[in-house]
């Protein structure tokens, strides 16, 4: 099990409505490794980094995340899989520690992981606050703690230094690299190259939806 | 791994409970909204009070269905926002437990405004109850069951859509017939007096209902929140 791919896409293409938002993509990536994803804007990251985290699936073609099919696999891959999206997944509505608390409880981790990693990420200060309240470095450090609340074997970042600050933008780079060092599968969507190939071994290029260049 | 459907049905009720607590946005507009309806209807249909007094089971059932619009409509607005939908499927969670614990949230509101509804009613259309009380509150509860289920089904559908506070009422009402017919038929069987001893008949009718209803939305929400 442990010698089998990260993920593997075998000749995998999506489609919304008329567009081909990815177009035959084969990659596969070895369990432990770090993937650095980069394109345009709409050249298919986002859509990639869904699939990989059982959000969407392929119109067409097999992929296979830790060993599993992702359809089939689903309910147990997404124990294992992690997504820092461009959305935070909280409500707004909820402060800080209930929407972790609610994450903590549905995940069956223990309840004295919370108040430990608002700290982590900077929020102590702030947890009884609604989200609704925060601002957008604010909630992509709940989202981080989130990640971190689920340790999961294959971490997926979509754009994750945007509307952070320079701590932050730190913080990120440590909580990518702790990952990293406890053997999850790191895969990164970023415009800022210089930072994502500082933190990544491997680098697979998109511009519509095909892979332009894949770097071992 | 997963909690399971019973607690994940559990968490995902507390949390729409919880965000209803601390905003209080959702239950003070659909108080005003149900109170404002059973007004109207007074205005509309003048001061004819036998006229108000014999009907007045059905205003309070049209004045829940409106207000049960804007509360399943509101029930997913809170899950679009950052996603928190995709949040709750990737962690992951049954998405029965979802449906279970979203319908039953939508359940617990609707049930309370039309335990706010039914003193109202009474004092604004002069309504001297012949029947039990108790069984007006059964009525209730099965009827508020019965706009729930389907309503979160479709609720979840339009949440999506661009034309979504047209696209729910619109694919809701025409499903709701029958469970509407026969909650306001209770009702004002209850109101009047069961010369005819049809109550009993009323109740089965509503329990059938809802046996489908609530079957369907746990088959089918699935395929409605995955995108396969």
């Amino acid at each position: 099990m442990s010698n089998t791919p990260a993920f593997e896409l075998d000749d995998v293409s999506k489609r919304y409505g008329p567009r081909w938002a990815l177009a035959r993509l084969s990659f596969s990536l070895p369990r432990g490794a770090s993937l650095l994803l980069t394109g345009h804007n709409g050249s298919g990251k986002s859509t990639l980094l869904r699939m990989l985290a059982t959000a969407s699936f392929p119109s067409v073609g097999k992929l296979t995340i830790l060993g599993q099919d992702c359809r089939a696999g689903r309910e147990a891959l997404r124990h294992q899989v992690g997504l820092l999206s461009h959305a935070s997944f909280h409500y707004e509505d909820l402060s800080a520690e209930q929407n972790l608390t609610l994450v903590a409880q549905l995940l069956g981790k223990p309840l004295s992981a919370v108040p430990l990693l608002l700290e982590k990420v900077g929020l102590k200060a702030r947890s009884d606050s609604p989200v609704r309240q925060f601002s957008a470095g604010m909630r992509k450090r709940l989202a981080i703690a989130r990640i971190l609340l689920k340790a999961p074997a294959l971490a997926l970042f979509d754009e994750p230094f945007g509307e952070l600050d320079p701590v932050g933008i730190t913080q990120m780079e440590g909580l990518i690299r702790e990952l990293k060092q406890t053997g999850s599968t790191v895969v990164l969507a970023t415009h800022l190259i210089e930072q994502g190939i500082g933190l990544t071994d491997r680098r697979l290029h998109l511009a519509e939806g095909r892979a332009i260049e894949a770097t071992p | 791994m997963s909690v399971g459907i019973f607690k994940g049905t559990w968490l995902v009720l507390k949390k729409d409970l919880l965000i209803e607590w601390r905003t209080r946005a959702r239950l003070n507009a659909l108080v005003f909204f149900a109170f404002a309806t059973l007004l109207l209807f007074t205005f509309a249909l003048g001061p004819d009070m036998e006229v108000l007094t014999k009907n007045a089971g059905g205003y309070l059932w049209l004045a829940l269905l409106f207000a049960s619009v804007l509360c399943l409509g509101e029930s997913f607005r809170v899950e679009s926002e950052n996603q928190a939908l995709d949040g709750l499927r990737l962690l992951p969670t049954e998405p029965r437990a979802i449906f279970l614990g979203k319908a039953l949230g939508n359940t617990i509101l609707l049930f309370s405004l039309g335990l706010l509804l039914i003193p109202i009613t009474i004092a604004v259309y002069d309504v001297k109850m012949v029947g039990s009380l108790w069984h007006l509150i059964l009525v209730l509860l099965l009827g508020c069951l019965a706009i729930s289920a389907p309503g979160t089904v479709y609720a979840a559908i339009a949440s999506n859509a661009r034309a979504r506070d047209v696209l729910l009422p619109l694919l809701l009402f025409p499903v709701l017939i029958p469970a509407l017919l026969a909650s306001v038929k209770a009702s004002k069987v209850i109101i009047e007096g069961d010369l005819m001893n049809n109550l009993n008949d009323w109740l089965t009718l509503l329990a059938g209902f809802n046996t489908i209803y609530w079957a369907l939305g746990f088959i089918l929400f699935p395929r409605i929140i995955e995108d396969d």
